[in-house]
């Protein structure tokens, strides 16, 4: 569309030869201009990827000679326990992180909407604080809250309601547990804000016109909230999930270079094959492995986003 | 009448509990942070500030180099996002404003680039920064860094809807080269953009973990994420000090946040959500 406003413009400088040097002078500039991003994604971006797929197939530790093994590295991993170990755990925090955390956004976002809410700037930036912390500093801060012990003050706060210290650091659901409220603190208060934006696109009348038929809280947020939220909703849930696959720093500081696998994600698998125990082949072969199932889940979660309000 | 408030009631209540679970954990920080460990490690643990502030800092010290770690995070996060602005910028001019074969195609291709997950290149680009010599270099993190595909995305939408086309053939007719178009006309129209992109850009490479953690090995390399996470592989677990480090890499980017709140959570909504 802009392509065809400037035209007529052009037409209008005077003698034809120096408007087609102006022409090449213009695209060489642009061509200038645009070329570092290409220059150094084709080294750091696109060569690495190509690589990924060939190392895939080799063996390797870094510094010898590679040997084509062909799908030996998928073989491995796919036939190693650990590996789907560390992928239902990846599903599983994600899922615990993200799905209560994307409600409670709505709400807190619908909460800070509403007219009557004073000190709105107050709230928002209380909330928000969090997205502004490191992921490490969340995991090493939550990690003493998470202690096993029972002055560990998760377990002092479990304590009021008649349950005994759990051991989050060493169990199959605490590990997890512990991960997810990592993750649901950090990036609830940011989810809050992107959906509050979208929420003061929302003409106030609906709401009016609602209440008017007498429509509860709940039935606002059902009935107008989230239909008029959904191309937002799809790009947090579209972020949501590819952040959820990308779980690291959090499980490794958590527990530390134990590696227990109760909290061993996809990316931690990756990173420890790469980087622990000097296996290329197989950590290429995790990286493409996770590759296809970014893709598998973005397709699948934006699928059942598109049908939210439907 | 009685249903007005007690929606209300509950409103305030979600907010109030949110506002304290979300700022309590930087409050606690700071009461670990001054106190000693054995505080921290008794029924109930201790819930007021105490009197090791010093002390638990000078033990960080003793540890890590603090202010080295923090000097190496400045670099690397300022030189990037200045990198980004200039590259991205004009990137962004150029696609916006110019007319240029496989302009489209090119473009589709850079936001195509914004899908892949990083973990997908992870080790080839370790093996490239071996071969070039740069681990626990510095430039490991910055010249990768200044690839931004959302940058020139973004910087494209603004130039196109903020820089005025007249203007740029107003300064054409005058004589101006295209480079000093958009030093002199561009780039102060496009200063509110420039913001944004510069804080987003800031707090990713403050924050970012796993490229630093392949790339630098050396102490002497360490960004301050790195660092303080080197302080939890000690033997003996002393929180006091764990948190006093915690504590103080975490303060630098809450104190800009809570100075330029209004522009931090407009520049992320901006960057996040687009219309």
């Amino acid at each position: 569309m802009e392509v065809l406003r400037t035209e007529p413009d052009h037409k209008k400088l005077p003698p034809p030869k120096r408007r087609l040097s102006e022409k090449t002078k213009d695209a060489l500039s642009a061509y200038l201009y645009i070329s570092p991003f290409f220059i150094l994604f084709a080294i750091f971006g696109l060569f690495p990827i190509l690589f990924s797929f060939y190392l895939g197939f080799q063996r390797w530790n870094g510094f010898g000679e590679m040997e084509f093994v062909g799908l030996r590295n998928f073989e491995l991993i796919l036939g190693d326990a650990l590996f789907w170990k560390s992928l239902g755990n990846t599903l599983i925090i994600g899922i615990l992180g993200t799905v209560p955390q994307l409600f409670v956004a709505i709400l807190l976002a619908f909460a800070l909407n509403s007219a009557i809410v004073r000190f709105k700037n107050f709230f928002r930036v209380s909330i928000f604080l969090p997205y502004v912390t490191s992921t490490v500093a969340v995991a090493i801060v939550f990690g003493i809250m998470f202690n096993n012990q029972d002055f560990g003050l998760i377990n002092i706060i479990v304590g009021w309601f008649g349950i005994d210290p759990i051991s989050w650091g060493t169990t199959e659901w605490g590990v997890k547990i512990a991960i997810a409220t990592m993750i649901f603190w950090r990036w609830v208060g940011y989810n809050t804000i992107i959906y509050l934006a979208g929420l003061q696109s929302i003409p106030h009348d609906l709401y009016e016109a609602a209440k008017i038929d007498g429509a509860t809280i709940y039935q606002q947020i059902r009935y107008i909230t989230i239909p008029m939220l959904k191309p937002v909703i799809i790009f947090t849930v579209f972020l949501s999930t590819i952040g959820s696959l990308q779980i690291f720093a959090e499980p490794l500081v958590f527990l530390g270079r134990t590696f227990r696998e109760e909290g061993m994600t996809v990316v931690l698998y990756l990173w420890r094959e790469a980087f622990v125990n000097m296996a290329f082949g197989p950590a290429s072969a995790t990286a493409l492995i996770l590759f296809v199932i970014i893709i598998l889940f973005s397709s699948i979660n934006m699928y059942i986003a598109n049908r939210i309000g439907k | 009448m009685k249903k007005f408030s007690m929606s209300k009631l509950f409103l305030y209540f979600l907010l109030f509990a949110s506002a304290i679970l979300s700022v309590f954990p930087f409050y606690w920080m700071f009461v670990m942070a001054t106190n000693h460990n054995s505080a921290i490690n008794k029924v109930p643990p201790a819930m007021v500030p105490g009197s090791e502030l010093v002390t638990n800092f000078t033990n960080v010290l003793a540890n890590i180099d603090f202010f080295g770690a923090i000097m190496n995070t400045l670099i690397v996060a300022t030189l990037t996002t200045v990198g980004v602005l200039f590259l991205c910028s004009l990137a962004g001019f150029a696609f916006a404003k110019f007319q240029f074969k496989g302009k489209n195609v090119l473009f589709v291709a850079i936001l195509i680039t914004m899908m892949i997950p990083p973990q997908l290149g992870l080790i080839p680009t370790y093996y490239i920064i071996t071969k070039l010599g740069w681990l626990n270099d510095l430039k490991a993190l910055i010249v990768p860094g200044l690839i931004d595909a959302f940058g020139i995305f973004w910087m494209r939408q603004y130039i196109k809807s903020a820089v005025p086309d007249d203007l740029l053939e107003a300064a054409k007719i005058d004589g101006c080269s295209n480079f000093r178009t958009y030093w002199n006309i561009v780039v102060p129209v496009i200063l509110p953009a420039f913001a944004t992109l510069a804080i987003i850009k800031f707090m990713y490479m403050w924050n970012d973990f796993l490229w630093p953690l392949v790339v630098l090995r050396e102490e002497s390399s360490h960004t301050i994420q790195i660092a303080i996470r080197t302080l939890i592989d000690n033997y003996v677990r002393d929180n006091g000090m764990i948190i006093s480090g915690t504590f103080w890499a975490t303060v630098p980017l809450v104190i800009v946040f809570l100075l330029f709140n209004k522009m931090f959570i407009s520049s992320l909504t901006q960057g996040a959500v687009k219309s």
